[in-house]
This record gives C-alpha cells, structure tokens and sequence, in this order.
C-alpha cells in the first residue's frame, strides 16, 4: 500500500441529485457486495456492485468518510465513478433522522404482521445504518 | 361610452389581475432556476449510468431479461403522460397530450397495416400529474394508475415508484410496450414535446459507429479498455499520461508497434448481477430526466404565459386609462359647454 501512496486518480461520486465528489485521491475503499474493496492508482478496470455501507477515501494523508447506498462503482483508465443513489458526507448526515428511519424498520422487521415489504424495510434499514455508521454511532448501544 | 366610474373600477380591477400574473411569472422565474439547475445536476448521473450501460451489455451476449423481451403480437400500449398539476401555464399540458394521441393514431395506423384483421390496438395511461388525468379520463381513456407529482420538485422516491409499477405491468404482461411522454426542455420558451420509448427495453446506440468497427478489428480486450479511454481521455492524462497514452493507441488510432498489455475488464460479481442490478436504475434514471425536464418546461411555460398575461393587462389598462381620460374630458368639456350656455342663456 506504501507504494501507491502520494499518486492519486481521479474520483467522481454521482448520485441522480448532484454530483457529489469529483477531485483526485490516494485511495478509495468502498463497499461493494463482496465486502469492501480498495482501489488506489492504476487498479485494473473493474466494475462492481455497492452496497449501502461507509465509503472512504483519502486525499493528501486525509481520510475523509461517506455514507453511500446502492450503486455501482467502475473503475478504468485511472478513473473511478461511483454511482450511487445517494451519498452524503458524514458532516451533512442528519443523525436523528438516520437513527428514526432505523428504529422504523428494525419495528417493521420484527413484526409480523401481514404486507410487510421485508426487502424494503431491510434496504432502509441498510441505509440507516450505512449513516450511522458514518458518523461512528452503533445503534445498537 | 362607458360611465367614467365603471372604467375606474375596470382599471382596477385589471390592476390586480395584472399583480397576480406578475406575482406568478415571479414564482415560475424563480422555480424555473431550481428546475433547470436539477436538470443539469441529474445530467453527469444519466450519461455515467449510460455508459456503463452500454458497457456491461456490450460484454453480455444474451439479453435474456424479461424487460428486452418484444411480446410478439402484444397489442396493448401504455403511455406514460407526465403533464402538470396545474394549468395556467399555456398549451403545456395540451401540447403534451396532443402529441400523446398523434403518435396512439399513427401507431394505431401502422398496426392497422400489418394486422388488417383482427383486434386493433389497446391504450391504457398511466398519468404523472392532474392535468393529464383530468383530460384523460374526462375523454373516458383507460387510466391505469395516477401519481401525483406535487409541488415540489420530483424525488427519486417518486421515479422509483412509477419505474416499479411500469416494469411490473409489463412483466406480469399486462402491457406490450410502454412509452413516456414528456416535454423535453429546450428552452425557456421552447418546450417539445416527445415520445420515448420505455419498454421492451432496446440496446442505447453507439455513439460512434466508427469506432465499433475500429474496436472489432481491436479484439475485446483492447476493446474493454481502450473506448472507455475515448472519454476519459482528457481528464486522465493529467494523473497517469503513460496510461492514457496507451490506450489511446490500442483503442483509438490503429498504430503499428508492439501490443500493450492491457488488463481485461473485470465485472464483479458477474455481467449479469451487475446487469440485473442496472436495468432498473437505468429505466428509473429515464424516467427522472423526463420528470424533471417536464417541470423545468412547465415553469418555463408558465413563467412565458404570466409574462404575456402581465403584458396584455398592461396594455388593457393603458388602453382604459385613455378611454378614462377621454371620457373625463368629454365630461368636463360638457360642463363647460353646459355652463356657457346657461350663461349666454342669462344674457340673452
């Protein structure tokens, strides 16, 4: 990892609002569907799938971190796009909102009532967590 | 001529009105500027998913998904009409649905051409907005569902939940083809309006048909790295110039000399999760564009039509004031008259 470090690429965060990010990094590492990948200059071209979770990457030493959810990253030519349904600095997560929206679904995941959507409410839990986690709080304590 | 008092209760009253659509043209001017910076903020998203897109599909031989698949001798079409919820905005919303049945009468035409016999074709609506809906089911057109959009701008939430129904209509085969109509934004004080077609999904053309056939010639794995390298090409170089360089001789101009490696393009897990996983956000990335020109067009309209509202009472009330003007001379010039007569009468 030494090695790459000080040589950048250029990283680009793109949700359907706005365009997140876009500036040059070390290193980004990323949640994808396998657990988190890094990626770090001349990564060989890859396309992958993201899950909600913490995305984190650094510039000049300075690791800054996000809460991304649902995506796909593609990474070529030293170039790598993240699209992502929504992605939010941990300074702009609104943390009581994040800890309400989990508490709805963790409810809504534990009863069992008829017509309870389990994909949706574990997606939304997913994003919850991912901003939670974002800003370094459990839920859980 | 109307009595002096009636064209100064006219001038006022035109005054007001001409407050409100002054008041409105504001509003739209203002959420025009919201609308339109959201349409170019939605842009990199669109054309990036695009891209990738075109990518992974090229990479994946079968398009075996349901949403590629043409329902032979389907008959029924759905259009998706994304109007206003409200009027006031000029020929916006009747544009929108006038341009809705020209192309249900041409496609109906066309049916009726290939298929001379038998039933014709069915249209079924899905509406975004009341303007639309009220007309439509005003003419008694089957409606299939209708979403409101609201005041505010359209959300992701609302993209998703019409790509969701519309994918699912057509899955369950309730419908055959789907197609959006929409205003796309040219202007201010231009909106077109247009027809997509949503579904069966087609593959999105290349943009260079050079330089597929370029790429043929290359072999894939030149290919997988090297026209992506077409785009990133200047962004690039400034962080890794060997690399670009590189590329841009495998994928771009045909150079003799030795081969550069050039690694494969991985896809992880697999084309098709990733291309599971694309299809419905490249559907709902459509249909957000379309929402969102849609609105931006719609302030545009509204904002062209106050305008002109506001200029026409300007003009009204410039013309009453005239009026008012002559008639308060007249009154006076009669009272003169009035006056001089009573007088020359006394004299006499």
């Amino acid at each position: 990892m030494t090695l790459t470090l000080g040589r950048t690429f250029r990283l680009e965060i793109v949700t359907p609002e706005r365009t997140v990010f876009d500036d040059s990094v070390e290193m980004v590492i990323a949640p994808t569907y396998q657990g988190y990948m890094g990626v770090a200059h001349n990564h060989t071209p890859i396309l992958t799938v993201l899950t909600s979770g913490v995305l984190r990457f650094r510039q000049e030493g300075e690791e800054t971190r996000m809460a991304v959810s649902g995506g796909f990253m593609d990474v070529r030519m030293n170039r790598a796009v993240v699209l992502a349904e929504a992605a939010e600095f941990a300074d702009e997560i609104d943390v009581s909102r994040a800890m309400s929206a989990y508490r709805r679904a963790l409810a809504r995941l534990l009863s069992r009532r008829e017509g309870v959507d389990y994909r949706r409410a574990q997606a939304a839990m997913d994003r919850a967590l991912a901003r939670l986690k974002a800003v370094g709080i459990s839920p859980r304590k | 001529m109307q009595g002096i008092r009636q064209i100064k209760r006219r001038i006022r009253s035109v005054k007001n009105t001409r407050q409100i659509t002054r008041a409105m043209k504001m509003v739209a001017a203002a959420r025009l500027r919201r609308a339109q910076e959201r349409v170019m903020a939605a842009r990199p998203y669109a054309e990036k998913m695009e891209e990738v897109f075109r990518h992974v599909a090229r990479h994946k031989q079968n398009l075996d998904d349901p949403l590629f698949q043409v329902h032979a001798g389907g008959n029924r079409v759905c259009y998706v009409v994304i109007a206003a919820d409200r009027g006031l905005c000029g020929a916006y919303n009747a544009n929108i649905i006038r341009k809705a049945m020209a192309h249900a009468d041409q496609l109906e035409q066309e049916w009726k051409k290939e298929h001379p016999e038998g039933p014709g074709l069915e249209f079924s609506f899905v509406t975004v907005g009341r303007k639309g809906r009220d007309y439509l089911s005003f003419r008694r057109f089957f409606i299939m569902r209708d979403f409101h959009t609201g005041m505010d701008l359209p959300t992701l939430e609302l993209t998703q939940r019409i790509a969701e129904y519309v994918t699912q209509a057509f899955v369950r085969g309730e419908v055959d083809q789907v197609y959006l109509v929409y205003s796309e934004f040219v202007s201010v004080m231009n909106q077109k309006p247009t027809v997509r077609k949503l579904l069966p999904l087609s593959m999105p053309k290349a943009e260079n048909e050079e330089e597929e056939g370029a790429e043929g010639e290359e072999g894939k794995k030149a290919a997988a790295a090297g026209e992506p390298a077409e785009g990133a090409q200047e962004k690039t170089a400034d962080h890794a110039p060997k690399v670009a360089q590189k590329a841009r001789r495998e994928g771009g101009e045909e150079e003799a000399g030795p081969k550069h490696w050039v690694p494969d393009y991985a896809m992880e897990p697999s084309p098709e999760v990733i291309f599971a996983k694309l299809i419905p956000r490249y559907i709902e990335v459509f249909i957000l564009q379309a929402l969102l020109e849609g609105k931006a067009g719609e302030f545009g309209a509204r904002m062209t039509a106050m305008d002109n509202a506001t200029k026409n009472a300007e003009e009204m009330i410039d013309r009453l004031t005239l009026s008012y003007n002559r008639a308060r001379q007249a009154g006076i010039t009669q009272e003169i008259s009035e006056i001089i007569g009573g007088a020359e009468a006394l004299k006499g």
